[in-house]
């Protein structure tokens, strides 16, 4: 019982933790991106890793997985199922369309001083004003908001469910997530709170990282218009991420916030 | 006098093309392997910018399932997924079918009729992907222009997954 509670908070600091360069990084990676026939399913591996895609660090919590079907609702994964190193899950495609699987994390933090010594918290806005002590000193609050997402495409690609929600970092399509091929460019666009985000960097990883030297990572930085063009130097498993901050936090006292995207895309042979 | 001059290389060009032919024939090589599935394979043909022109022949496995008639694996032809396969409501009459051995296979299109329609002249390629269950895929590419002004005999070789494929135009 003990290990278990230690897991699940280590867990949720390594939830809590923005993507930042030195951070594990979190990943869904779907078994197909393309489907088609009566009864298309589509199974998907969730974990925070080093190494892409090897699940050999923690699961993903399931309870943080939301699936967005093609008309735009939310649709519940299926035969969910956590190990000591990752969560699986399964969507069933019932509606023709792109589908967009995500983690969302995120919530506030705070660094405070307690008699002279320092102490952590995190939990959401409605704990906070329980949460801090009378007499703490040195009060630092901050949100985060991490996405991860992945998408499969039943048929013909749509975009009802690739809608931004308008909170965080997002990211939209131009050229169609499910439809990258090798040497071929793509282009998306990256939003923060619905508008452009300028002059971020993404990185793109290619995956099966344990079978090469070195990461091999693409580097591009977002226009005015918040996009960006790869161009994949082979076939695989992208990784792309992008972090941020700024003092826009939506909950008092926290002034910092946090803010970073992941996505897994599949990029086929041409 | 003028008018006259312009309408001459229109209904010139209108006259052969009434009647084009456009015949297709796919080899599909004998394999030596352990354990052989007859390929996935699609036929169409694509304007200069990769749009498709016309949707000819797809192969699949038909036998019934709870997955569908194997439309399961159609995105393995993932040219043909991609470019316009899966914006097909299958199956199409004269278009789609069971999967074929080895052996040169061959197709004959109508300008102006189904499947081929009519095709407007210009600058086209005709292209062939098969792609194999425990096996490999392969495109193979015919540029060609339509219509042809003279019967014309083109060609090109796969390497793995296809054989020969060759494009005969009749005027």
């Amino acid at each position: 019982m003990l290990k278990q509670t230690l897991k699940w908070s280590a867990l949720a600091l390594a939830l809590s933790l923005p993507l930042a360069a030195e951070a594990h990084k979190m990943w869904l990676v779907p078994s197909a991106t393309n489907v088609s026939g009566a009864d298309p399913w589509v199974t998907v591996d969730a974990a925070v890793s080093n190494d892409l895609f090897y699940p050999d660090h923690m699961p993903v919590a399931l309870d943080r997985v939301t699936v967005i079907a093609p008309d735009g609702q939310a649709v519940q994964p299926e035969h969910g199922v956590t190990g000591q190193y990752r969560s699986v899950f399964d969507v069933h495609l019932t509606q023709p369309g792109t589908y967009k699987v995500a983690v969302i994390n995120g919530g506030l933090f705070a660094n405070y001083e307690l008699n002279g010594e320092k102490k952590r918290w995190r939990g959401d806005a409605t704990e906070l004003a329980k949460a801090i002590p009378a007499g703490a000193k040195n009060v630092d609050v901050s949100e985060s908001i991490n996405r991860v997402e992945t998408f499969v495409t039943n048929g013909k690609p749509s975009d009802m469910a690739l809608k931004p929600t308008g909170r965080g970092l997002e990211l939209v399509p131009v050229t169609s997530f499910t439809d990258l091929a090798a040497d071929e460019p793509a282009t998306f666009q990256l939003l923060l709170d619905g508008k452009p985000a300028a002059g971020l960097k993404v990185v793109a990883i290619a995956g099966e990282t344990r079978y090469r030297n070195a990461q091999e990572e693409l580097d591009v930085t977002t226009g005015k218009d918040g996009k960006f063009s790869l161009k994949w130097p082979h076939a695989g498993m992208y990784w792309i991420s992008a972090s941020t901050q700024d003092d826009k936090a939506s909950v008092k006292p926290a002034k910092q916030r946090r803010l970073s995207y992941a996505a897994t895309l599949e990029v086929l042979p041409q | 006098m003028r008018r006259l001059m312009l309408s001459m290389p229109a209904l010139l060009l209108a006259a052969p093309a009434m009647a084009a032919d456009l015949n297709v024939t796919v080899q599909i090589p004998q394999l030596d392997v352990a354990e052989y599935h007859r390929p996935y394979t699609a036929v169409w043909i694509e304007r200069e910018d990769h749009s498709v022109a016309a949707q000819l022949a797809v192969w699949y496995a038909q036998k019934e399932s709870k997955e569908g008639a194997g439309t399961k694996w159609l995105p393995e032809l993932r040219q043909w997924w991609r470019r316009g396969g899966r914006e097909l409501q299958l199956p199409i009459d004269g278009v789609s079918g069971a999967t074929r051995p080895a052996g040169d296979q061959k197709l004959s299109f109508h300008d102006g009729k189904a499947p081929l329609g009519p095709l407007p002249a210009g600058k086209y390629e005709l292209v062939v992907e098969a792609a194999r269950e425990v096996g490999g895929r392969e495109v193979v590419r015919v540029p060609f222009t339509w219509p042809a002004s003279a019967p014309q005999q083109l060609a090109a070789k796969g390497s793995s997954e296809l054989g020969a494929v060759k494009l005969d135009l009749a005027p």
